[in-house]
């Protein structure tokens, strides 16, 4: 019932949002059709200028990940983390997270069907799923849609907001559902 | 983001030397570059299509509205804003769609709330400190209904696949306020380091109309809360070239 009414809103949300776009211009007398083509020119040079971003941070990240780099942090981190209740078996899905959305999701999948839905894992993996963002992808499409080479404090604190979203996904989860 | 970049890559093909993995390593470079250009040619349809409806919004004044509708909440966090009513509005637009999970359609409106901040923008090579709440406030946004994780879930034959999603409501809330938190303080952080230098934060140096001082008060541009006080006065196209990156 909660799903299928959702699931109903997700459908309709962007036919919606799309006709009322339209009717709002056409109300205001806006020649809607070359607002659009103008509007979706300004897009192409949006999408060229984040092109040499994304190359960078995706290929900087794919070769920490591959270089197990990344593998030897989770090592590092898992007793601290063991210790502010995150369970291991959570672990390479906090440091993944902020890097990869393709590659977390393929670790959700398996780290639920490995201790199933129901268990502690299971849920604790999927609240930070749900909870958390591809920061590197994000800061990269973003800024460098508009060209900002210094992004001073924005990494650091999106991090700790990462960091707090999986402390409390692990501390939540035991509180409602019990270990 | 030199370091962070520099230090990504080579802490990468180190540890590839020293794993002996240097093939496996080499070969995700390349992968990583070729899927980078997938993503952006994946992307370059849906921000056409939002742009294009973007742009017939702005001109039929529906941004405006959207962003007097949010106004009391954005002037708390975006204190810069207020009276630009096309940045806000962006804004608003992608939160709403990240809140309602449609990803696409969240891309271009961020994108757009960007370039809107960017006009704004004192240094255009350094972030404003409205870019950095607006993306923390992006990436430990709340979702609404975490359609992926309960498809997942109910998948794997979970019992009830969505009874997480309230787990994920709290939690998201908790790394917003830890986000906002985090954002104001180092931007005071950032204030103590760049206090304003006398004369040069004096007004008869900002050239008369050379500002785009968006705020209900115009030429208050140094005594506002909030704003960040540079040691230069705010010229537009040039003096930016010689401020190099340093983060």
């Amino acid at each position: 019932m909660f799903l299928s009414v959702f699931s109903a809103i997700s459908l309709y949300a962007v036919p919606v949002i799309i006709l009322a776009i339209l009717a709002s211009g056409i109300l205001r007398n806006v020649k809607i059709y070359e607002a659009f083509t103008e509007g979706a020119s300004e897009g192409i040079s949006t999408v060229i200028k984040i092109l040499p971003q994304l190359v960078g941070i995706l290929t900087a990240v794919g070769v920490f990940r591959a270089s197990g780099a990344l593998d030897f942090v989770i090592k590092l981190l898992t007793p601290a983390a063991t210790l502010l209740g995150i369970p291991a078996e959570a672990m390479p899905l906090a440091l993944l997270r902020p890097v990869s959305g393709s590659a977390s999701l393929a670790l959700v999948s398996d780290i639920i069907r490995e201790y199933g839905p129901d268990s502690y894992a299971g849920r604790v993996v999927s609240t930070m799923m749900g909870s958390t963002e591809t920061i590197f992808y994000t800061l990269a499409v973003y800024y460098g849609a508009v060209g900002i080479k210094n992004i001073r404090y924005t990494l650091a604190a999106a991090l700790i907001a990462d960091g707090v979203s999986v402390i409390a996904s692990a501390w939540i989860c035991a509180l409602v559902f019990g270990r | 983001m030199e370091y962070i970049w520099a230090g990504l890559l080579a802490i990468g093909f180190v540890a590839g030397i020293l794993s002996g993995r240097l093939e496996e390593v080499t070969k995700a470079a390349f992968d990583s570059a070729g899927r980078a250009v997938e993503l952006s040619i994946g992307l370059l349809g849906i921000i056409c299509l939002w742009s294009g409806l973007m742009k017939i919004m702005e001109k039929s004044g529906v941004i405006n509205i959207i962003a007097r509708m949010a106004r009391p909440f954005l002037r708390i966090l975006f204190p810069q804003l207020i009276g630009n009513d096309r940045a806000m509005g962006a804004i608003v637009m992608n939160l709403a769609a990240n809140f309602m999970g449609l990803g696409n359609a969240a891309t271009p409106l961020g994108i757009k709330a960007m370039q809107e901040l960017q006009k704004v923008n004192t240094r255009k090579d350094t972030a404003s400190d409205a870019m950095c709440m607006f993306l923390v406030l992006n990436t430990s946004a709340i979702q609404l209904i975490p359609a992926t994780v309960i498809a997942i879930r109910s998948d794997a034959g979970s019992a009830a696949p969505a009874e997480i999603t309230s787990c994920i409501w709290a939690a998201s809330l908790c790394a917003s306020i830890a986000g906002i938190t985090a954002v104001n303080v180092f931007r005071r952080l950032g204030k103590v380091g760049q206090r304003e230098i006398p004369g040069q934060g004096d007004r008869s140096l900002v050239p008369p109309g050379g500002t785009r001082d968006l705020s209900p008060c115009p030429g208050k541009l140094y005594h506002q809360p909030g704003r960040r006080v540079r040691g230069r006065p705010l010229s537009y196209g040039n003096g930016n070239a010689e401020k190099k990156k340093t983060g």
